[in-house]
Parts: structure tokens; sequence; C-alpha cells
């Protein structure tokens, strides 16, 4: 799967351009953190990179039809128990049923959801939701993972959590990329950093780079937590 | 008012007695609207669902013909399965005209459209807020049909009391393909038309007591069903 090459790829909706010739590569490495203000098409972005969405001019290769794994700011869950919503997506993908009973108790273990596996998923708090969303999707042990502010609904406890998931499948070789507005997340997590604005890759460095000194005027503004539009 | 306050003590009566003629209408009734119902549900719940997910043109024209065969008049669909199943029609030779084949047939046939109409509108609602994360997950539109069916089902539960609400209280086509025949398509509510309009009263009231409790009491119980589930479910 890996590398994904994103090639001058466009996309519109209802006349309007979100993303304008945005070209990247992700490749192997450190989680990729996908950085912008509000509107900036951080999440378009991310929906193209995973092929919920198709490009309306450009191209991403490899040309499947769904690239890796992907969890939403607001978590789906089935209507089912905790369990079989780990299992349901392995069974689609076609994991034996011995191999999706013992990755479902390794991830929920992960997690820290073992003790809720019976529960309705949809009686969980939103933070064991995020959890069990993240355990889902790490159990298809996909190539890399595309994570839409996971924690964008989260209070400080829930999201430490979910930071030290993603941290862990990021160091099992799971290539991360993930949208936040939220900077001290991106700087705990990140290994290199795309910056967007506008519907435009405005900067493209590995992260310490980009924390110490952005190269463009609109990271500096945005590091200094000023508004951008 | 003599009449009507005499009639209904003998209803009482009959019910408390548990009258044999009264019995047999009764189960007869069930098992036609039953058969019928769960015919329905086979074809016309995975039907809703489909159209629930599935765009295509033309969809906006199948949903609005759906709408509109709801309300059927049971008179007219009577007749048409009247005509297909009479001994000179197209399915003549099934030998069906006037057996409680018939009923199940027209009761089938009048709520299939109500199922899938009824299950389109629940389960659009459903498949919105999962469609992002099941074409994720690299499940299409046929994949996702049984996965809605599934997961709204304590909603679906609801789509299926009103399809047998509308099968068991239907007198129009029943009575036309059945025939009313006494102790082999006489069902409650054809009994229920005979009866009052022979003046015996008290077994039409009786047995349109009994037919409101069941329908009553059916909703009741699922009703019942669906608050719990959806309290241990979500």
């Amino acid at each position: 799967m890996l590398p994904i090459r994103a090639e001058a790829v466009s996309y519109a909706a209802g006349g309007a351009a979100i993303l304008d010739e945005v070209s990247l590569t992700i490749a192997p490495g450190a989680p990729m953190l996908i950085l912008g203000p509000n509107g900036a098409g951080k999440s378009v972005l991310l929906r193209l990179l995973h092929g919920l969405l198709r490009p309306e001019a450009g191209r991403i290769t490899p040309a499947a039809a769904i690239r890796g794994a992907m969890v939403f700011q607001r978590p789906v869950l089935l209507r089912r128990s905790v369990l079989a919503n780990l299992r349901y997506p392995m069974a689609l993908a076609g994991v034996s049923r011995a191999e999706r009973l013992r990755r479902a108790e390794v991830a929920l273990a992960e997690v820290g959801l073992s003790a809720l596996a019976g529960r309705p998923a949809r009686r969980l708090s939103g933070g064991e939701q995020q959890r069990l969303a993240l355990a889902r999707a790490a159990a298809l042990e996909p190539e890399v993972l595309f994570l839409d502010e996971p924690c964008a609904s989260l209070d400080p406890a829930a999201t430490r959590a979910v930071e030290e998931i993603i941290a862990r499948i990021a160091t099992r070789g799971t290539k991360i990329v993930m949208t936040t507005h939220d900077l001290g997340q991106a700087r705990r997590l990140a290994g290199e950093v795309v910056f967007l604005h506008r519907g435009r890759v405005v900067e493209s460095a590995l992260a310490e780079r980009f924390f110490a000194g952005p190269a463009s005027a609109e990271g500096a503004a945005f590091l200094q937590g000023e508004l951008l539009w | 008012m003599q009449d009507l306050g005499s009639a209904f003590m003998a209803a009482i009566a009959l019910v408390r007695d548990g009258d044999a003629g009264m019995l047999a209408i009764l189960g007869l009734s069930l098992r036609v609207s039953l058969a019928a119902l769960g015919i329905a549900a086979v074809v016309g719940l995975p039907l809703g669902a489909l159209l629930a997910v599935a765009r295509f043109p033309g969809r906006r024209a199948v949903v609005v013909a759906l709408n509109a065969l709801m309300g059927l008049p049971p008179v007219v669909a009577g007749l048409l399965i009247y005509l297909l199943l009479s001994r000179s029609g197209p399915l003549g030779h099934w030998g069906l005209l006037f057996t409680p084949g018939a009923m199940v047939i027209a009761q089938a046939v009048l709520i299939t459209p109500i199922l899938a109409a009824l299950s389109c509108g629940v389960l659009e609602a459903l498949w919105e807020e999962y469609a992002e994360a099941l074409r994720s997950f690299g499940a299409g539109p046929w994949r996702a049909v049984p996965t809605l069916l599934w997961d709204g089902r304590f909603a679906l539960l609801t789509v299926l009391l009103a399809g047998f609400g509308r099968a068991s209280a239907e007198v129009g086509a029943v009575i036309l393909v059945g025939g009313n025949i006494e102790g082999f398509t006489r069902t409650m509510t054809t009994a229920i038309a005979l009866e009052t309009s022979k003046g015996d009263l008290p077994l039409a009231l009786a047995l349109g007591l009994v037919l409101m409790v069941i329908v009553l009491g059916v909703n009741a119980l699922a009703q019942g069903l669906r608050d719990v589930a959806l309290r241990r479910a979500g």
C-alpha cells in the first residue's frame, strides 16, 4: 500500500474549491500530522487519501478503492456489542473466525476495554467509544491508519488515553496520518507535518523543523496562535 | 340502547366461555395474517433496505410508487387477485380461489408495499449515519442491506406491527378472494361484516372486541419489547 502518492489533487464541492493541486507522499515512518485552520480542507484530504472521495483532478496511487483504515471524529459504532463491533470489519476483510477472535481480544486489551466486551457499544462513554473505534481499525492491521480529529470531542483525560493508543499503534509499524487543530497534540505525536491553508499545501516538513521555525508566513502565524482563514 | 347493552353482555359471555366457533375464526385470522406478514417481511424489508442504500436513476419514482401502493384500496387489490386466481385466470390452475391461501396472498400483496416503504424511511436515516464507516470497511450496498436490517431491528419491529395491524384489520380483499366460507375461510373481519348484516350483534361485537384486544395487545407488547431493547442496546 505504501507509499501513497497524491499528485496535483483537486477537489470542489458545490462550486467552491476545497483542495487545490495538493501533492504529497505518505511513506513508512513516524506519524504524519495534517495541520491547518478550520476549513483548510484537512478532512476532505484525509477522505481522498483513504478513498472515500474521488479527486476531481490529479490522481492518487495506488488506485485501490479503499486505502488503509480510518477513524472518524465522531466514532460510528454499530448497534451491537463491543466485541461484535470489532469483528464486523474483520469479517468483511476476510479474516478467519479464530483469527478475528484472537485479534479482537488483543485489541480490546490494548485499549483497556476487555471488561466491556459484551456491552452494547453505544452505551459506552465518548472516550471509550473512540478507543473502541481505534481498536476496531487497529485490529485490521492496516499499513496506514487515517485519523480525522480523533480527540476533537473528548476531555483531556480521554484525549491522553487516545494519544497513548495512537503512539503505540505507530510504534508497531502502522503509518499514522492524522488531522488535528490541537498544536500541543501535534507536537506530542508528529514525526512529519503537512501544513494546509485554503486548500493548498503551504508547507511539508519534519516535525522538529516545522515547530522550530516554519518556512512559511502562514505556518509561523498558525504556530503563533494567530487566526488564519 | 337496550339491544346494544344485551349484545355487549352476550359478547362478553362468548369470549368468557371460549366459544368454539369463535375460536376457530380467531385461529384462522391469526394464521392468515401471520403468514401474510411473514411473506411480506421476507420480500418487503430487504426491498426497503435496498431502496434506502441504492442510488440509481428512477429510485425516486420507485419510492413514490411504493408510497402510492400503500394506499391501494383493499377491495381493488382483492378484485385483481380474484381475477388472477379465478378458474379462467392465469393462475387458475393453482386452485387457490376461496381458500386461506388466497387470503394470505391478498394480505401479503397489500402489506408488502407498506413494509417496504416504512422500512425504507427508517433505514435511510440509519444509512446516513453508517454509510461512510461501512464504505471505509469496504462494504458495498449489497453488504449494507443485511447490516442495516440487523442494526435497525428495533425500529423495524414497529414497521412489522403496522403491517400486522393492517393485515388483521383488512376485510375487503379477503372477503372477495376467500369467500367467507364458514369453518374454512371465515376470518374475524369477514365474520363481523356478515354477522352484523345478519343482525347477530353479540357475535359481531364479541369478535370485534377480541380483534381490538389482539391488535392493542400486540402493539403494547412490541412497544414494551422495543423499549427494553433500546434501553439495553442504545
